[in-house]
């Protein structure tokens, strides 16, 4: 039955293996992400709505993804400068610099919010020059910024870095010859060229923020309607037992990650296209 | 290629450098802002872990690791890693070999489906279990009949990290599988060699440097993950506490020479991590420089 879907091949396993893949991804993944969905079914429409929309999940929405909007902007602006001085300057350690890029990658989320708040308390490394300036970072919204930049840097650096390797010179080149000063080659030659990277990373790092917990709890202070992230308020939730109402908010999450992922796959294509159309 | 060809006024080439190039002082400036940023960002938290950790000695630091709770911990994290890891390496490898050497209907979809766990937040990840599992769930009843205990005990701890690691190994498989094409397994096979063995002599001398970054990066975040394991684990010293959950609690009795000791073992397996992933990188770029093949740069 399977073996109609796909087109003739003389090489074996591809029942057992496709076979294996939908049983797989079905039992980890499919069934219990629907789990959730049926669950929400059982609330009806105004129960859910009130659920959704009541002034402390509403809060910590507004919290989550202004934070999120905001740190995946820091990291497009300085993604991007990382990226550029790596690809096109040379400087001592550069590959040592590159490989730690990764380290919100490769770093427990627990590991970094406990050491971003070390750094950032009244007394920290760093929380010590702001705390006289009037500025709170740790157990404050602006913590949850802190963290979120953190996990999100890699994103725009990995996403604009190869593209800007395969960018051709010749055409900034060309742009020279034609009288343009570096600002108009930047904006008018280079931008254009990376702006689909640049924007998937953005997206990326966005997504990533918006579901992020491990790395935030330590540092937010998790004050409600100042400083609670919705994935916490999902865990407050589920401790008070009330598993329908953090459902519903992992709903709304949920559709939101999608339709995030839906972008992300057709900027990606955007990307590609791009890529392929200048080769 | 190069304008000082093409324009032999020096007038000209000076202008095309400073055209195609920064001025010295916005190179210094551009450069300065990256590294200040990943200072901040990335090498003081680093730093912080380490030092906050010997801050009492390093007697504390390696009591607070021998300690019997921290010992289970550890032991508990190995055990995860050492059952999900495989799990997805499995799934990873068949995922891969049914998308990248055979053309079928939905295969797109089913590619998005796979990287689908990346997008759903940690948090999420381990609630769903508990509305499967859970004592509320579709089958608590029956488990709680049969004496069977997933939530709040080890296996929602493996399925959790199983679900969060999902696409690690398949996402590096299937873009590397699929640039390899399918002619030399097609050799092999026509040559009489099993389906098995053209595996194994074929294709996993082709995808092992793929393979085992995927399996790095799918063991830094088994050993790692805190929000979905924080949902199911229930938090039982000794019992159902991972290292990053112990981390926490640590933290919270402000128990913080042993928290950041017990954190600085993560942060040194993520530098492990990052390591290894560079040589394999390098490993990487090496074997395709050899092929010359420039589509498997990207591992």
């Amino acid at each position: 039955m399977i073996s109609t879907l796909r087109r003739h091949s003389v090489l074996p396993g591809f029942n057992l293996a496709l076979g294996y893949t939908l049983l797989y991804l079905s039992l980890v993944v499919l069934i219990p992400l629907s789990a959730a969905f049926i669950k929400t079914a059982s609330l009806s429409w105004p129960a859910f709505w009130e659920t959704v929309t009541a002034p402390r999940v509403v809060a910590s929405y507004k919290l989550t993804f202004g934070a999120s909007l905001i740190a995946a902007t820091i990291n497009a602006v300085f993604g991007l400068i990382i990226a550029w001085v790596l690809v096109r300057y040379t400087l001592p350690g550069k590959k040592v610099i590159d490989a730690l890029v990764d380290l919100p990658f490769a770093l427990p989320t627990a590991v970094a919010g406990v050491a971003l708040t070390a750094i950032y308390a009244g007394n920290g490394w760093i929380g010590q020059f702001l705390e006289p300036l009037g500025i709170k970072v740790a157990f404050t919204p602006l913590g949850v910024l802190v963290a979120l930049t953190f996990i999100g840097l890699p994103f725009v650096v990995r996403t604009v870095q190869p593209v800007l390797e395969d960018l051709e010179r010749e055409t900034e080149e060309a742009a020279a010859c034609l009288g343009a000063n570096r600002v108009q080659t930047f904006l008018r030659v280079i931008l254009p060229a990376i702006l689909p990277a640049l924007l998937t990373g953005f997206a990326l790092a966005f997504a990533r923020a918006l579901g992020e917990y491990g790395s935030v709890i330590f540092i937010a202070g998790n004050v409600p309607m100042v400083s609670e992230i919705t994935p916490l308020l999902i865990i407050t939730k589920l401790e008070q037992y009330d598993y329908v109402g953090a459902t519903a908010i992992a709903v709304v999450m949920l559709v939101t990650s999608f339709t995030l992922l839906l972008a992300i796959n057709l900027l990606q294509r955007w990307t590609q296209k791009r890529g392929a159309r200048e080769h | 290629m190069n304008a000082t060809l093409v324009l032999s006024s020096p007038i000209a080439t000076s202008r095309i450098e400073c055209a195609t190039t920064e001025s010295a002082a916005m190179r210094w400036l551009l450069t300065g802002i990256a590294l200040a940023f990943l200072a901040l960002f990335l090498f003081l938290p680093l730093v912080a872990v380490f030092v906050e950790a010997f801050k009492k000695g390093a007697e504390v630091y390696l009591a607070a690791l021998v300690e019997p709770d921290a010992l289970s911990a550890i032991k508990l994290t190995l055990l995860i890693a050492a059952i999900a890891v495989p799990l997805n390496l499995v799934f990873g490898v068949a995922a891969a070999w049914a998308i990248a050497k055979f053309d079928f209907r939905g295969k797109q979809l089913l590619t998005t489906l796979i990287d689908l766990p990346f997008s759903v937040s940690p948090v999420i990840a381990g609630l769903i279990y508990v509305l499967v599992f859970g004592a509320q769930g579709w089958l608590g009843p029956w488990l709680f009949d049969n004496d069977l205990k997933i939530i709040f005990a080890v296996p929602g701890i493996v399925l959790a990290t199983v679900f969060v690691t999902f696409p690690f190994v398949a996402r590096e498989l299937i873009p590397l599988m699929q640039a390899q094409g399918t002619e030399e397994e097609e050799a092999a096979i026509t040559l009489g060699a099993s389906g098995w063995k053209t595996f194994r002599l074929v294709t996993l001398p082709n995808i092992k440097w793929g393979l085992l970054y995927g399996v790095i990066l799918c063991n830094a975040r088994a050993m790692g993950e805190f929000g979905a394991v924080s949902v199911v684990s229930g938090h039982i010293r000794g019992m159902t506490n991972t290292m990053p959950l112990h981390v926490e609690i640590l933290y919270n009795e402000y128990n913080f020479a042993a928290s950041f000791a017990v954190a600085s073992l993560l942060a040194l397996l993520a530098l492990v991590t990052l390591v290894l992933k560079a040589l394999v990188e390098w490993k990487t770029r090496e074997t395709v420089s050899d092929n010359g093949n420039p589509e498997q740069v990207k591992p």
